[in-house]
């Protein structure tokens, strides 16, 4: 059962890495709308500092809404995903393996790349600390959540606006934990409890999602 | 009763939210029949259709 | 009763049963609303701070109460859609989501027209208010999911699961929301909700409570019909409930 879901994470991975440019663009997107912001609001350190945190988290909610596109949609159409349900290996645990592969490739880069942006808003080290810390623990559950409605619009062309309207309000608490752990340690206050609370939302989203997912995939592939 | 009409002074706020709720209630009434009739008519004009041709 | 549940869940009886019953429940609705109405404008007296201004609570507070419990009878109906593989749960379902859609927004605008002469602005980032505002897109959403598919037994499953996944997810928004908030608290002069209502006030409360519930049900019912009908175009019991439309050559085979 462990190989098997070995195998899904290995076989997405390398698909992933055949195609760069998807991989790429969700993070370009995430740059992009980072510095749109101090251009259209302020490049005054002072106001940076203040919307910083709550910008990088809600870009960072976009990009990952735009990387879900490819969670299921090409091995939707190429039938590869009606493989893994016809398989001998439980459904929530495969589909586990392929959210993991898409985490790994489209969040971490995320959580990697955060800090440096974060730096352009004259966020204290602590906070950068705590902001990739955060994320982290946040996008795994991002993930998650959306694997969901990208499962349940698969088969759906042009699904974009949908999705987006279908996931968001579902991440709203990650984003509202997330941020307040950031701004509470941007103004050098204790940021453990909204980083607890990020941690059992993670914990709620690994337990219940994987079964959500494989019932949404279920649904799809009728 | 132009006193009760004036609502204390809130009668803006009072009554456009009691009239927006007579226009949704009545509003989902309205909706909720049309859409039964145009159910039950679209779906005569089927079974009149089958039962010309009932090979189809 | 075993006998009454399978009849219940047999079309043709449910399509009748509603069919019957729409009538009577909108007229006791209406009456009910009728009565709460002229409770809560005439009967009840101004609140000591709010005046007159509090009597948008008769309309307020029904409408968000139905907007939770029409998302709960939704997702309940799923999952019995779902598990036991019940059409008419589905049917339950679909036309219950436009109805709770519009009793969100009403109970969002009703709050936003409140929230003017108590905060002296049209929207407050009040927990109650964006939570409410979240749900409606959440409606957005299942209805939107919906009509991606031109399959009716595919949108049953698929906005199913939806629903289920949302009523996992709204408490937790809710409290995210709750919590968000008393950390930016705004300045308002009053809440939206008054904690020790006298009994004058609070019976028209009630009675509108009671007549909105019977409101929707009765929505419901005709809603379901309509469903019914589509989803058994093909059963011969359809043909004989459209017996008045059709042409004089009736379905007799």
């Amino acid at each position: 059962m462990a190989q098997a879901f070995l195998a899904v994470v290995r076989r997405d991975l390398r698909i992933a890495f055949r195609r760069l440019s998807d991989l790429a663009s969700p993070l370009m997107f995430f740059a992009i709308v980072i510095t749109l912001f101090p251009l259209a609001i302020s490049p005054e350190p002072a106001v940076l500092r203040e919307i910083g945190p709550g910008v990088l988290w809600v870009a960072a909610l976009l990009a990952t809404l735009l990387a879900l596109n490819t969670l299921f949609r090409s091995d939707f159409d190429d039938g590869s995903l009606e493989q893994l349900a016809l398989s001998a290996h439980p459904l929530p645990l495969l589909v586990f393996g392929k959210i993991l592969a898409h985490w790994l490739i489209s969040g971490v880069p995320l959580v990697l790349l955060s800090p440096l942006l974060a730096l352009s808003y004259d966020l204290s080290s602590n906070a950068l600390q705590v902001l990739t810390l955060a994320l982290l623990i946040g996008t795994p559950t991002l993930s998650l959540l959306g694997s969901v409605g990208a499962a349940l619009t698969a088969g759906v062309r042009q699904a974009g606006g949908l999705l987006a309207l279908l996931v968001l309000p579902l991440m709203l608490p990650v984003l509202v934990f997330g941020a307040r752990a950031t701004t509470l340690a941007a103004a050098e206050q204790e940021p453990a409890g909204p980083l607890y609370l990020l941690a059992a939302l993670a914990a709620l989203a690994v337990t219940l999602g994987p079964f959500a997912t494989a019932a949404a995939v279920r649904v799809s592939l009728e | 009763m132009t006193e009760f009409l004036e609502m204390g002074g809130y009668a803006k706020y009072v009554w456009s939210a009691f009239g927006l709720t007579l226009v949704v209630l009545v509003a989902n009434i309205v909706v909720a029949q049309q859409q039964f009739r145009s159910v039950r008519t679209r779906l005569a004009q089927r079974w009149a259709n089958q039962q010309q041709s009932p090979d189809l | 009763m075993w006998t009454w549940f399978h009849k219940l869940g047999s079309p043709p009886h449910l399509y009748r049963l509603a069919g019957k019953l729409a009538p009577w429940l909108l007229w006791i609705a209406i009456v009910l609303i009728a009565v709460g109405t002229y409770g809560g404008l005439v009967l009840a007296p101004p609140d000591y701070q709010q005046g007159d201004g509090f009597r948008i609570i008769y309309v307020h507070a029904p409408s968000a109460w139905m907007s939770m419990s029409i998302y709960t009878v939704m997702a309940t109906a799923s999952a019995i859609g779902l598990i036991w593989r019940m059409k008419l749960a589905f049917a339950v379902a679909a036309a219950s989501a436009p109805v709770g859609a519009s009793f969100t927004f009403l109970a969002l605008v009703t709050g936003a027209i409140w929230g003017q002469p108590m905060w002296g602005t049209w929207w407050v980032w009040d927990a109650r208010l964006t939570s409410e505002l979240i749900l409606l897109f959440v409606y957005f959403g299942y209805m939107g999911l919906r009509a991606a598919f031109s399959e009716v037994q595919k949108a049953d499953r698929a906005s199913a699961v939806l629903a289920i996944v949302g009523v996992v997810n709204l408490p937790i928004i809710h409290y995210s929301v709750v919590w968000w908030n008393t950390l930016h608290q705004v300045s308002t002069v009053t809440k939206l909700d008054n904690p020790s209502i006298s009994m004058d006030m609070l019976w028209p409360l009630l009675v509108m409570i009671v007549g909105f519930n019977l409101f929707y049900i009765a929505i419901l019912a005709t809603r379901v019909r309509s469903e019914v009908l589509g989803r058994e175009r093909n059963a011969r019991w359809v043909g004989e409930a459209l017996d008045d439309l059709l042409p004089e050559n009736r379905v007799t085979a």
